[in-house]
């Protein structure tokens, strides 16, 4: 046993998952509807729980799983009703396997009844549902741990049917049998149909002769000719004299033959050295003749199932390639075979990656400097070079990549729960589960999922009397999805709520001075406001929000992650919530630009197009910011060198380059640069953790030549603009008058 | 048939700890292990690998072990293949009906690695 300990880590792990898949599933378990592929996974889940727990002697948590699972396998034949009640009890349950796991992890014992008032629950919903169950449920002073699931244990392999024949065959023995051993007789004649089970009586004889001396005599009188011969029916016999040490006794033997006791005549008799051995075992004579022996001659002319001789048909099918089983099984055959790796193996490896990705874009700028025409073959080279470091990129990313369903499956749970706290009726319906996403993101995204759900319910949805008087549904419905757009992950949080009460939204935060008096805030602004530090609107502190520590914490989480929030709500109809946040957090393809001396990176995933705008395309807005047309679109300007102070730089846009950007909620912006260097996928530095955070700024990265460049972001470089247009200076073009019919 | 080829052995079970148990085991013993994780992907499995045994757990999603083991049965290349139901499921019931379908044997888990190991040479050598 001890050579199988060390998969307690996998069984642990698996066990974790299970736990979640029984969660979720008892979540669903709704009375009146059961659905019985969710039970039998639940029931599945649990027993593989005891399984693996039997394998390394968890003998508490094994007796907890198998009182759980009795329950379970009630549901499953419809013996125990589904009530609400039910439920509770086994979700509780289900805790507390958890807490058995976390016991046997640590190697301590269960605290003494730490799972009676569970297992009487359990029992008594057993007992038809009947409150008070009679005499076995009602001895919670003795918990019987062991009993209730000792039927498993005593019998780890066996026969088909209960029959052993063994009969005393006289057979007179001239060699006397050596000292201290037995000799045993072995008459076995399988049924002719033994091979159709896959057993072998060739491995048989095998597995006696390692009990001891065994003389193997062959009977082949129920041989027919050949032209009667069927390659799948057996017609030999066999007779094993087999001298044995003493300990190899009656059970052994039969042990050989446990699968094929029904399908064959099997005789054992043993024989004692005459003299020694007082207290051999005694002769066996089990006189039960069960399963007479088939005659061999009457199996031969069994008609087969098959006309064709089988013996020629089989290495053929066996070989034919397409098999009657669905396409994709043998693809899924092969995605079974996993392996765990330690995280840190996987982050060295994107770091690797990371590296190697400088290195590429080092030698692509020195190379950019080779006289053109020549070197052709190593251009060529360095190009594979590139898409290769590319796909072990992507291959290396992906490995670090999970669905979000870890994350949204903890998610039922806690609206169960706020739902009873705050006395409102919710529906949670969730899309999008499996969006995969870097492990980091995913685990990150734990505490803000969970705290804004805690918001949409506690603050965004209303009671069921008040939802009815405004002739909503009486259950409000919370919905959570995710999904990839334009290279990052979205993910949304509606409810169908009473919406964000702007007026007392205002007036807290003038409250408590985070907006001036008499101040004139737009809806979005005022929306905004609930993720300002230190605001919080409930007018008691609950138990599930409220504290005041909450969308700003959310926020600044989200942040950190290089993502960002939106609120968008709807007086009397609801609020959304936007999440959106990178795919990874290590490499980006980027487009390179230059603003003066100075190098700047633009996520590719941003990019529209690159421009060289005519002055009739440019237009200044009074008062305001700088607009272009584009493609039919007036798209606002924003000069970057204005907005990073940097000299030098290239400040009429009629000969600067407008790159056109689009942030994820849609919006263009066009920045002015000086040049478009090229693309490149460029590794992210954390500017957080190398020097601290600047707005406008995601990250840093080092370029080929060695120097730093920013990444930008985007939407914060939107917020920025819209914050200089009325401090800054006007921009250059800004005297243009609007709109300028000038002839190009 | 030959002693020097390794033995190929399927296990199919749901539980990944099962699967390693069972694979680590029979590895140490010798033999050439390949896994599935139900009944479906065990099919596949065995498309693409000649398999000399294979041992399935009964309840598993997807295709659980006794239709599994009639498909197998149901291919005539498979007829003779020794198939071990390895399941906590020890009652009667389930071995006659893993009998009836075809079943070579069973193993009851928790099993200890030598009754496997034992059981495993004893139908396929």
């Amino acid at each position: 046993m001890e050579d199988l300990s060390r998969f307690k880590q996998t069984y642990f792990d698996e066990s974790a998952e299970l736990l979640e898949v029984a969660e979720s599933g008892l979540l669903r378990l709704t009375p009146g509807e059961v659905d019985s592929d969710e039970v039998n996974a639940i029931f599945r889940a649990v027993h593989s729980i005891k399984g693996g727990g039997g394998a390394f002697g968890f003998t508490e948590l094994v007796a907890f799983a198998h009182e759980f699972e009795t329950v379970m396998d009630g549901v499953r034949n419809n013996t125990v009703p589904v009530t609400t009640e039910l439920v509770d009890t086994l979700i509780r349950a289900n805790d507390l396997l958890g807490q058995m796991l976390a016991y046997a992890r640590e190697g301590d014992p269960a605290p003494a009844g730490t799972t009676d008032g569970t297992v009487a629950a359990l029992r008594r919903h057993l007992s038809g549902g009947a409150p008070q169950a009679p005499a076995p449920a009602a001895a919670p002073a003795a918990p019987p741990p062991t009993p209730v699931y000792a039927d498993d244990e005593d019998d780890e392999a066996g026969l088909f049917g209960d029959a052993m024949a063994a009969i005393a065959a006289a057979r007179a023995e001239e060699d006397p049998v050596p000292p201290g051993k037995l000799r045993w007789t072995i008459v076995f004649r399988p049924r002719s149909d033994l091979l159709m089970s896959g057993n072998e009586p060739a491995f048989m004889l095998r597995a006696l002769r390692r009990l001891g001396d065994a003389t193997v005599e062959c009977h082949t009188d129920a041989l027919p000719n050949l032209q009667n011969l069927e390659a799948e029916l057996l017609h030999l016999s066999w007779t094993v004299t087999l001298i044995a040490d003493a300990d190899v006794d009656l059970d052994k033997i039969n042990d050989v033959f446990e699968f094929v006791a029904d399908d064959c005549d099997i005789r054992i008799t043993a024989e004692a050295p005459p003299p020694a051995a007082p207290e051999a075992p005694p002769p066996v004579t089990d006189p039960v003749p069960v399963a007479a022996a088939v005659p061999s001659a009457v199996a031969v002319t069994i008609p087969e199932a098959s006309p064709k001789a089988p013996g020629a048909e089989t290495p053929k099918a066996e070989a034919a390639r397409p098999r009657p089983n669905g396409g994709g099984a043998e693809h899924a055959g092969l995605t079974s075979h996993t392996i765990r790796v330690d995280l840190d193996k996987i982050d060295r490896l994107v770091n690797m990656v990371g590296e190697m990705v400088i290195t590429q874009a080092m030698i692509a700028e020195h190379v950019r400097e080779l006289p053109p025409g020549e070197f052709q073959e190593l251009l060529e080279g360095l190009e594979q070079l590139a898409q290769h470091t590319r796909e072990l990129r992507e291959s290396v990313m992906s490995i670090r990549a999970q669905p979000v369903s870890s994350v949204f499956s903890r998610m039922p749970r806690l609206v169960r729960e706020c739902a009873a706290t705050t006395g409102k009726e919710v529906q949670l319906v969730t899309s999008g589960e499996t969006t995969e996403v870097d492990k980091t993101v995913v685990e990150n995204l734990v505490d803000p999922l969970t705290h804004m759900i805690r918001n949409s319910i506690d603050h965004g949805l209303e009671g069921p009397e008040e939802r009815e008087r405004v002739g909503k549904p009486r259950a409000g419905t919370v919905h959570l999805s995710a999904q990839h757009r334009s290279g990052r992950i979205v993910i949304e949080i509606t409810d169908d709520g009473r919406g964000i009460n702007r007026p007392k939204v205002l007036s807290k935060a003038i409250e408590k001075g985070l907006v001036q008096p008499g101040a004139t805030l737009s809806d979005e602004e005022i929306d905004n406001l609930i993720f300002l530090p230190g605001f919080s609107t409930a007018d008691q502190v609950s138990n599930l929000s409220g504290r005041g520590v909450g969308m700003d914490v959310v926020r600044r989480n989200i942040t950190s992650l290089g993502g960002r929030i939106g609120v968008y709500s709807t007086p009397g109809e609801g609020s959304r919530f936007v999440l959106s946040l990178p795919l990874t957090l290590a490499v980006l393809d980027g487009m390179v630009i230059s603003v003066g001396e100075e190098r700047f990176v633009l996520p590719l995933t941003n990019i529209v197009e690159s421009l060289r705008p005519k002055a009739a395309d440019l237009h200044g807005l009074v008062g305001k910011c700088d607009v272009m047309m584009a493609r039919g679109e007036y798209v606002r300007l924003v000069y970057l060198h204005q907005l990073f102070g940097i000299p030098g730089a290239v400040a009429d846009p009629t000969r600067a380059l407008v790159v056109l950007v689009e942030t994820e909620d849609g919006s263009r912006l066009g920045l002015v640069v000086d040049e478009v260097l090229g693309q490149q996928q460029v590794v992210i530095k954390s500017l957080e953790a190398n020097f601290r955070r600047l707005d406008g700024v995601a990250a840093a990265t080092i370029l080929g030549d060695g120097r730093v460049a920013l990444i930008l972001d985007v939407a914060g470089l939107r917020e920025m603009s819209r914050h200089m247009d009325s401090r800054a200076p006007r921009p250059p073009v800004a005297a243009l008058p609007a709109p300028a019919l000038e002839p190009v | 048939m030959e002693p020097s080829v390794k033995k190929k052995v399927l296990t199919v079970d749901d539980s990944r700890t099962m699967r390693d148990m069972v694979s680590f085991t029979l590895k140490g013993a010798g033999y050439d292990v390949v896994e599935a994780a139900d009944g479906q992907q065990a099919l596949g499995v065995i498309g693409a690998n000649k398999v000399d045994l294979v041992i399935t757990d009964l309840n598993m999603p997807v295709m659980d072990g006794l239709t599994l083991i009639r498909r197998l049965r149901a291919t005539p290349a498979h007829r003779t293949l020794p198939i071990l139901m390895l399941t906590t499921e020890a009652d009667e019931k389930k071995k006659s009906e893993g009998r009836a379908v075809g079943a070579t044997g069973w193993i009851v888990k928790p099993f200890n690695p030598e009754k496997l190991i034992s059981v495993v040479q004893k139908v396929c050598g």
